[in-house]
């Protein structure tokens, strides 16, 4: 898997971040502050990515020259919107490596997909004496499905330990995948950014008999994704990390596990035929997108699929590892043992995600003055409690970069770190 | 333009740094009430002691607060037991609805347009309370403030049922 160079610094950035700023109306167009109009340092695209001018463009293009409910009508209008709609599928499908696109299924958002897989392919596959393997990692959209399964199935969730250098222990890996059938994988960490050996595990829970599902909501914005090499069953993702719309998700499976498993949602368009006496599913993907589907979204994460595209996906990882190699130095220098960054030191390792922790400053103070210089980062649990508990702590402060972010905007992260820690000089 | 200065007065940062019936309480015969704020992942315990008696003419006797969480949550806590010890359940709920107006807490306020509702602050209640004011300031920081009265309110009803 590449998971891009560990030597930054060579070359010239293939990204120009400030170029890239200028797509983004948000992040280029002042905002009022406080005593001042100024420019906001967004640093949570862990959270949700900003949107280029192009993908806003699309949704309203969309409406005013597209829109048409897919799969129903027969009139010209409905048979572009469809094929707007299945230009996007294709596009997603080519980006992520996929061998057939009928295998992307457009869900609401990732945690949607990660319920279909839980609830379709657990739900018919699980049953008392069976195994879950889940990181201590996982988000909890990768935690609550399966125990809101187990209520009703009664199978046993084993947990893969994380070590103190926020690496997954695989030591008894062998052990873990003894009688498992599914294992549950977050491909980076939302709060750590850790890169997790996926190909080791998929080769080790196939051979243990067990499928594979992966979070690869940190993963597919940020670094090349193929869910061929990756070895996993089923990949899941949403739109919005990825400068795409909010509203619309992908779950990525294998068409011969797809076909086997049962629809998630009922409702129109999922169907091939409906009686009295019962329904037969239509096929793949229509199978698990009941409903009108998000139409505008698809398309919109169509083009955001393009302009990711355009960059190079190597390009992208490229830049997060250097400005990651950034990050982690100038902090370093800056704060030394003051700040704590939880997680893998080696940029290479990780992903442009990091959990803060200011001596004797609660992240949520922190935020707030960071808040007060337009630093815009994410204090909490991010969404996974038994990760917190593991490192000790009941919240982090989670600074994380993208395509669009540079050196600056890490200067201004530890400029305003440094009032905080005046502000609050216990 | 609210300041940081409105949002941390020097009493909340003391009661930050010193928090008052910081610990725990037996129990039984106290009782243990959590509170959670999802969002952020503020957790607060509230340890209470009534008094023998009946209902709402019952002495909360002693108090105690476990639990971790940002300044605001953490003062707001300290700044309720010392508010509340001493004082029995309906003076407690006098002081609490109070403070909740203060919050400019209303239920089912469905239109933005609407004017909120005056509801009257009883400052003489609230004494040192009142520095929470500059929360309000501050909306994604009223609900670090409510969670211990929230967990109070909860420990209540489970000390009296």
């Amino acid at each position: 898997m590449n998971t891009g160079t560990d030597t930054p610094g060579t070359l010239a950035d293939p990204i120009d971040s400030t170029r890239i700023k200028a797509d983004f109306p948000l992040l280029s167009t002042t905002r009022a502050g406080t005593g001042h109009d100024r420019l906001i340092t967004y640093l949570d695209s862990a959270a949700t990515a900003q949107k280029p001018q192009a993908v806003i463009d699309a949704l309203t293009n969309y409406y005013e020259t597209t829109n048409a409910n897919v799969a129903r009508g027969v009139y010209e209008l409905a048979e572009a919107s469809t094929n707007a709609m299945e230009a996007a599928r294709r596009k997603v499908a080519k980006f992520i490596n996929a061998p057939a696109a009928n295998e992307v299924i457009f869900t609401k958002n990732a945690t949607e997909s990660l319920n279909l897989v839980a609830r379709s392919w657990g739900g018919t596959n699980l049953g008392p004496g069976d195994a879950v393997v889940l990181t201590q990692l996982e988000h909890h959209a990768n935690i609550v499905p399966w125990q809101i399964l187990q209520a009703e199935k009664g199978f046993e969730i084993r947990w893969i330990p994380v070590d103190a250098n926020g690496h997954l222990d695989l030591t008894d890996l062998d052990r873990f995948l003894d009688g498992a059938k599914v294992v549950g994988l977050s491909a980076m960490s939302n709060v750590l950014g850790t890169l997790t050996p996926m190909r080791r595990i998929a080769d080790a829970a196939h051979a243990a008999g067990a499928v594979v599902t992966v979070d690869a909501c940190q993963y597919v914005p940020h670094l090349p994704t193929d869910v061929v090499e990756m070895g996993a069953d089923f990949v899941s993702f949403s739109a919005h990390k990825m400068c795409g719309p909010t509203g619309v998700g992908v779950m990525w499976g294998k068409a011969e596990l797809l076909d086997a498993m049962p629809p998630f949602l009922g409702g129109g368009g999922m169907i091939e035929n409906v009686t009295q006496e019962g329904f037969k599913p239509a096929e793949l993907p229509h199978k698990f997108e009941a409903g009108t589907p998000p139409i505008a979204e698809a398309v919109g994460l169509g083009v955001a699929v393009d302009y990711l595209s355009a960059l190079g996906m190597d390009a992208v990882r490229e830049h997060e590892v250097r400005l990651t190699s950034y990050t982690l130095r100038t902090l370093a220098d800056r704060f030394g043992d003051k700040l704590t960054i939880h997680g893998p030191s080696e940029p290479a390792e990780r992903g442009g995600v990091f959990s803060l922790e200011l001596a004797d400053v609660h992240p949520h103070d922190l935020s707030q003055v960071l808040d007060e210089h337009g630093v815009c980062v994410r204090a909490g649990h991010h969404c996974a409690k038994p990760l917190m508990k593991v490192l000790g702590v009941g919240a982090t402060a989670r600074a994380s970069v993208y395509i669009y972010n540079d050196e600056s905007d890490v200067d201004a992260l530890a400029d305003s770190l440094e009032a905080a820690a005046s502000f609050f000089s216990f | 333009m609210a300041g940081l200065e409105d949002l941390y007065r020097e009493i909340i940062i003391d009661h930050y740094r010193s928090p008052r019936n910081r610990g725990e309480l037996d129990t039984p015969p106290a009782t243990r009430t959590e509170g959670f704020n999802p969002l952020c992942g503020d957790e607060i315990v509230v340890y209470l002691q009534l008094g023998e008696g009946t209902g709402d003419e019952r002495v909360i006797e002693d108090i105690r607060i476990g639990g971790q969480g940002c300044s605001i949550s953490q003062s707001s806590a300290s700044m309720m037991s010392m508010s509340v010890k001493g004082k029995t359940i309906a003076e407690a709920r006098d002081i609490m609805r109070s403070f909740k107006a203060m919050m400019s807490i209303h239920e089912s306020s469905l239109d933005d347009s609407v004017e909120e509702p005056e509801i009257e602050v009883d400052e003489m209640k609230l004494g040192e309370l009142e520095a929470m004011r500059g929360v309000v300031k501050f909306p994604v920081r009223i609900k670090c403030a409510t969670l211990s009265w929230n967990t109070l309110d909860q420990g209540i009803s489970e000390a009296l049922a």
